[in-house]
């Protein structure tokens, strides 16, 4: 769970980190009263749950508190699309207005769950900023990397060798060691994925400031977490996807016209690629999941025709855990209640594969039943209009 | 022969009085599986499916020496079970539980080396060695006995693979369904080396996933060791939407690794035969073995 760049500054800030002075806006008239109190420049920042929000045109300077006034306007309310986002963008409700920050000098620290290495890791960059991606794969040596254990901790001489790796002055290192490790304690106490500071700017008054931070929490662990559970923001998501959260579905929307609805993330994938093999298009990744009820079903289905863009449905069950039986009741539920429109194939194999037939011929709904994946898969397309 | 498990297989269930471990203990036990006894703390003494239930791992492998054990607990419980296991001297712990933290995880992993206990999982359908043992929850009956090895890192789709494999008249020597999460146990390189050895086994099919690092991993393990079985690999999510970016510490962690073309084209250049159509895994398959004599 991603949270935003102001909840997470106020975690750092917590944590004896600095940050820029700001304040959080939701009306054009707060936002012309905090750049008035805080002093001319102000960076206002749209706070929305994705990356790539300064080249998407939603982090903006203004020199007067008129200017802000009027940047403000534009922002609230309006979406947001970045590399991240998709298609549809993100509502900006909030906005961050900080007061502007020049800074001598542009860091980049972070601290990451290393799958590779199944260990934790701290990294620092003595160049942070936009382009830290190159950074990693042209000049490798200005970024260190080092490994910890979650119950060990992050040891002083491990933030030590970051710190003198960062080229800061003997006054600043036992500062950044002390706050990194409260970091690392941080990150291992409330389950972490990632935390990020990026840029980490060096002030001309030698101070170290987080000009943005990026924090994302393991969903696996809110349970043991409530209190960060309680931080998700429902206003980013989209509609559909959160509906599906709801359900203990796990939905994306896409661009294409054939809606998917399958058990298992693997099996979701490979439906999709095997659609585009063929020539159509998925309109969605939809994996019902393994402990899944009859009205999750239902809503499932329902979730898959709400797309207007859907023109053909394909079902495409392998049972184990999830019964066929319970699979087909849930869809022919959904299905009446909608009065169905559009063609749906169906591919039911595995437990109770039979009963699930049955369920579904008998319902008088006009399904098309397909023999196997391949077969389930070229109807689809076929019924989409798409020709191969 | 098989890899892993096999007839013999002494078996402990960990959770086994809750529900779902109840459902999936009558079907192993119906599949042949030798289930040995329970794990419940606080049902110790009682009889569940006509097993012994102990309250601890260490009790009941004293009582009935067990060599594999499954677990069915709650997420949060997950990893305190598998460390169980392992320090009560399990070597072989297959771990079905979903949602377990990445960071519980972590720990897991440095504490089965200490124990030198192996791990399959978590979030795994388990493994089956078909005519012989079931460690897991896959539907037993779309599998037989023969020459093809599978390791797969989904659950569903590992079915379908193995659904296809049946239908054309290959049966399994094992199939290992490895986990979906971002850290488990054993993965492909591991698995791939006692297939190798495994002389029921003539070819293994790799079922891949966008993410992670398993698939290069198997490539670079393949290209290296000369492998003297055909391999071959199918690698969903082509057409997965770009997920949602881990910042930009997972492009420094893992470079441009993790895509399926990525995937597909390290796995290729290893000699591995790359299944485009994922209706086409058992057809593909036969064509490959029949190829070979």
């Amino acid at each position: 769970m991603l949270i935003h760049e102001f909840q997470a500054k106020d975690f750092l800030r917590r944590l004896g980190w600095g940050v820029p002075e700001g304040s959080l806006a939701e009306t054009v008239e707060e936002v012309k009263r905090l750049a008035g109190e805080l002093g001319c420049p102000v960076i206002l920042k749209a706070q929305v749950l994705a990356g790539g929000r300064g080249k998407a045109g939603g982090i903006l300077k203004a020199l007067r508190p008129e200017e802000a006034a009027h940047l403000a306007n534009r922002l609230l309310g309006s979406k947001l699309v970045t590399a991240q986002t998709g298609s549809q963008g993100l509502t900006i409700n909030k906005l961050l207005v900080e007061k502007a920050v020049s800074p001598k000098k542009e860091l980049y620290c972070a601290l990451a769950v290393d799958r590779r290495n199944e260990n934790l890791v701290a990294i620092v960059s003595q160049q942070g900023g936009l382009d830290i991606e190159e950074l990693s794969r042209f000049r490798p040596q200005l970024i260190k990397k080092i490994y910890f254990e979650p119950d060990e901790g992050l040891k002083n001489f491990q933030a030590r060798q970051l710190a003198y790796f960062l080229e800061l002055t003997e006054s600043l290192v036992k500062d950044f060691v002390a706050r990194l490790k409260l970091l690392a304690g941080f990150f291992i106490e409330k389950d972490l994925k990632l935390l990020e500071i990026n840029p980490l700017a060096l002030t001309e008054d030698n101070r170290l400031v987080a000009l943005d931070a990026r924090i994302e929490f393991d969903d696996c662990s809110l349970a043991r977490h409530p209190e960060i559970a309680s931080l998700r923001d429902e206003s980013q998501e989209n509609e559909l996807e959160k509906r599906a959260r709801k359900f203990g579905l796990n939905y994306i929307k896409m661009d294409g016209s054939i809606g998917c609805l399958v058990n298992g993330a693997g099996l979701a994938m490979a439906t999709m690629d095997i659609i585009k093999h063929f020539g159509g298009q998925p309109a969605n990744f939809l994996d019902i999941g393994g402990g899944v009820t009859e009205e999750a079903v239902s809503q499932a289905f329902e979730l898959l025709l709400a797309d207007t863009q859907v023109v053909s449905g394909l079902i495409n069950i392998f049972g184990g855990i999830v019964r066929c039986d319970l699979v087909a009741r849930g869809v022919v539920t959904a299905a009446s209640r909608l009065s169905l429109n559009r063609p749906v194939v169906v591919r039911l194999e595995g437990t109770n594969v039979n009963e699930g037939r049955r369920i579904l011929e008998e319902s008088g709904l006009p399904f098309i039943f397909a023999s196997d994946f391949e077969q389930a898969a070229r109807l689809a397309v076929e019924l989409s209009g798409q020709p191969r | 022969m098989s890899i892993l498990i096999d007839a013999k297989s002494r078996v402990l269930v960990q959770g086994l009085t809750g529900k779902e471990a109840t459902f999936h203990s009558q079907r192993m036990l119906e599949y042949g599986t030798r289930l040995v006894a329970g794990v419940t703390p606080g049902k110790g003494g009682q009889l569940h499916l006509g097993l012994p239930v102990f309250n601890t791992v260490e009790e009941a492998v004293r009582a009935e020496s067990p060599e594999v054990s499954i677990i069915f607990v709650p997420p949060l419980a997950g990893a305190e079970a598998i460390m169980e296991a392992a320090a009560a001297g399990i070597k072989l712990i297959v771990c079905i539980t979903e949602g377990i933290p990445v960071l519980d995880m972590l720990r897991v992993k440095s504490w089965l080396k200490k124990c030198r206990a192996s791990l399959i999982g978590p979030n795994t359908p388990g493994l089956i060695s078909p005519g012989q043992s079931k460690v897991g929850i896959m539907p037993g009956h779309i599998h037989q006995p023969g020459p093809v090895g599978i390791i797969s890192r989904s659950g569903t789709l590992t079915y379908e693979a193995v659904n296809q494999l049946t239908a054309a008249g290959l049966g399994q020597s094992t199939a290992v369904g490895i986990g979906g999460d971002p850290v488990v146990g054993l993965r492909f390189v591991e698995l791939l080396e006692m297939f190798r050895t495994d002389q029921q086994t003539r070819a293994v099919v790799l079922i891949g996933e966008i993410g992670g690092q398993a698939e290069e991993e198997a490539a670079d393990y393949l290209k290296a060791s000369g492998y003297p079985k055909p391999v071959l690999a199918y690698v969903a999510g082509r057409t997965a939407p770009p997920g949602k970016r881990l910042g930009h510490a997972g492009a420094i962690i893992e470079g441009r690794q993790g895509s399926a073309e990525g995937k597909i084209e390290r796995l290729r250049e290893a000699g591995v035969k790359i299944i485009d159509n994922p209706g086409r895994i058992g057809v593909t398959t036969a064509e490959i073995l029949s190829s070979l004599h």
